[in-house]
């Protein structure tokens, strides 16, 4: 069979998808050093935009948004993975049930839906009963969406895990939550623990639906870049999506390995 | 002999198709019993509703005279070898067969310590600390058995177990499953389609076939006394061909082989007319001046053996074995022999 490499023009379109993502990344990343105030002339190699990140004039700014972030991130990633789990069970272990399919469409629906229109839709729900927005609004929101991202790994692990496993834990007098605790879930972690680690990265990153539902004075990382952006961009905004970039990669590797370790474990 | 299992009457659906059909038996206490039968027949369907990872629709299951209906199967005194071991692969093999102990309540030194005798017993002493993956097909199977008899069950159900084995590795662990189940006097329910299997085990074997018990015996009474076309096709090789017969009366028929034969032979049928008559080709031998005529068709060389295939008058085909000895002459094809039927050749079936 002829490679995917023999298709006329093949190599071009590879290096102009590869350009048009990477880039600006690229970029970013290398004036992030960047000695100079210009965000387009180099200056020689420094960290001060760093330095200025943690101790510059908006650094309370950032600090707090970035604790906003990551506290948000941790909670809503716990929750969401807690109940991609029950989705799991409920979905692969719970045999027929009425409405399954329905089911599935509603857990997975976030996926599709623009998420414009969740968050317009997501903020009328919440000013509709009430809940002025705040931390707790954008924590609510983040659970939900994160719910199908932390569903689909374990999904996929769960279906890989024959059912003997617990009833072989059943008929040596394990319990049903000792058949789950000691045998089911060490099998699915490494499909708990790649979706933790999205949910993570996911609510982390968010910001159209955090944008509408943080309400004033309240800030993430991403809408604290935002509206700092919005003032002029200064190379500090360089360093701090750096970093970000950094934290995602390292998450998205984690999970990727986790999934991996997974893989070779399974029996 | 007091009675392990009391199976009465069970029905067990999947929606609309049934996999058992009012199944009824009993299988005694210490008895190394086995359901016997072809793929599909509802063997592992029986068996899960033994160990409660079914529901009966129908019928009961008495466990030592207790009706187990509704009983989680971590509440029957029974554990089950599971036709793919199901080891656990995230514990060492000593905690997999430590398992069963821990979930009982047992404490540490005393479980370790029980779960390090059953190894001995296995003969896997020496794997103790490696995980499940580590081991060949034939270890994981011992650790699955020694796994399931730790917490000394009342009855082990065992579910295919040594499909998955090579042709040796089987016929040593035949002999090693059947001496265990003497020495712990745990009553023993094996599965298999392996008749061979079947026969050198069990004490009693009930041959299924779709969702329905065809026969219960020993292996002698199945082999030798088939009641009907399924089990005498099942179990061993037979000859089977239709014909009259003239009087039954107390199960012995006087029947008329193709060629005009007269024969009088043991019968599971209760009425005349016409029905299938099984001959075992090892109790048919090359006699001059014997009872039958037929033509060799062909000769098949076995080894030990050898076939010779024959057409009785009218074109019914018997075939017979002969033991590969110098003193016997093998016949050529085509040529026209005199066979003798031995006692206990030929058996009336019922259907
Ligand atoms: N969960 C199920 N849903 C629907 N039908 C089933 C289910 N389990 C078994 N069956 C059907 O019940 C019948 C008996 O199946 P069972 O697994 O008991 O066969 P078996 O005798 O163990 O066969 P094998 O030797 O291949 O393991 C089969 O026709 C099978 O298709
Ligand atoms: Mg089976």
């Amino acid at each position: 069979m002829k490679g995917v490499r023999h298709y006329p023009g093949f190599l071009g379109i590879t290096i102009a998808c590869l350009v048009v993502l990477y880039a600006p990344l690229i970029v970013v990343t290398i004036y992030s050093f960047n000695d100079s105030n210009s965000i387009t002339s180099w200056g020689g190699f420094s960290w001060r935009w760093y330095a200025d990140v943690f101790t510059g004039p908006e650094a309370d700014r950032f600090a707090a948004a970035a604790w906003n972030s990551i506290t948000i991130a941790f909670l809503a990633a716990t929750a969401s993975t807690a109940i991609a789990v029950a989705a799991a069970l409920a979905m692969i272990r719970g045999g027929r049930f009425k409405g399954k399919s329905a089911t599935y469409a509603l857990i997975n629906l976030p996926l599709l839906v623009p998420e414009i229109v969740t968050a317009v839709a997501t903020l009328i729900f919440f000013s509709t009963i009430g809940l002025t927005t705040g931390y707790l609004t954008i924590l609510i929101a983040h659970i939900t969406f994160c719910i199908p991202f932390a569903y689909l790994p374990i999904a996929a692990r769960l279906s890989g895990i024959e059912e003997t496993y617990e009833q072989a834990a059943r008929d040596l007098y394990a319990t049903r939550a000792q058949a789950f605790w000691l045998i089911l879930l060490p099998l699915l972690m490494p499909g708990v623990i790649s979706g933790y680690l999205l949910a993570f990265i996911i609510s982390l990153d968010d910001f159209i639906i955090t944008n509408f539902v943080k309400g004033a004075g309240m800030e993430t990382l991403p809408t604290a870049i935002f509206g700092s952006v919005k003032q002029g961009i200064k190379p500090n905004i360089m360093a701090i999506s750096t970093l970000m970039l950094a934290v995602s990669v390292l998450f998205v590797t984690l999970s990727y390995l986790v999934n991996r370790i997974g893989q070779k474990t399974r029996t | 002999m007091s009675t392990a299992i009391d199976i009465r009457s069970v029905v067990k659906r999947y929606g609309t198709t049934t996999a058992l059909h009012s199944v009824g038996f009993e299988i005694g206490d210490n008895e190394f019993f086995t359901l016997l039968g072809p793929s599909g027949c509802g063997k592992t369907t029986l068996l899960r509703c033994i160990a409660g990872f079914e529901d009966v629709s129908e019928g009961q299951i008495l466990l030592f005279g207790q009706d187990i209906a509704g009983l989680e199967p971590n509440l029957r005194p029974v554990n089950t070898v599971f036709q793919q071991y199901a080891l656990f692969p995230h514990l060492s093999v000593i905690d997999n067969v430590a398992f069963g102990l821990k979930m009982k309540g047992m404490a540490l030194d005393a479980r370790r310590a029980r779960a390090g005798k059953m190894l001995e017993m296995v003969h896997l002493s020496a794997f103790a600390d490696r995980m499940p993956a580590q081991l060949s097909g034939g270890q994981q199977q011992r650790v699955a058995l020694a796994r399931a008899l730790a917490p000394e069950p009342k009855v082990l159900l065992l579910d295919e177990p040594l499909s998955a084995l090579d042709l040796k590795l089987r016929q040593a662990m035949r002999v090693e499953l059947k001496s265990l189940q003497e020495q712990t006097g745990i009553t023993f329910v094996f599965v298999t389609h392996d008749q061979e299997e079947a026969l050198t085990m069990s004490d009693r074997i009930a041959v299924m076939s779709q969702g329905r018990v065809q026969q219960i015996g020993t292996a002698r009474d199945i082999y030798e006394g088939p009641v009907n076309r399924f089990v005498a096709d099942f179990i061993g090789e037979t000859n089977l061909m239709e014909v009259d017969v003239t009087a039954i009366s107390d199960g012995m028929a006087d029947v008329i082989l193709p060629g005009g034969h007269a024969l009088r032979c043991p019968a599971a049928a209760t009425t005349p007319g016409r029905h299938h008559l099984s001959i075992r080709p090892e109790r048919v031998s090359l006699a001059d001046g014997g009872e039958v005529t037929a033509t060799v068709e062909r000769v098949v060389y076995l080894g030990t053996d050898v076939q010779v295939m024959t057409r009785l008058p009218g074109g019914v085909p018997l075939s017979l074995r002969v033991q590969n000895s110098a003193r016997i002459a093998i016949p050529a094809p085509g040529a026209s022999v005199s066979l003798h039927l031995e006692e206990g050749a030929a058996r009336l079936l019922a259907d």
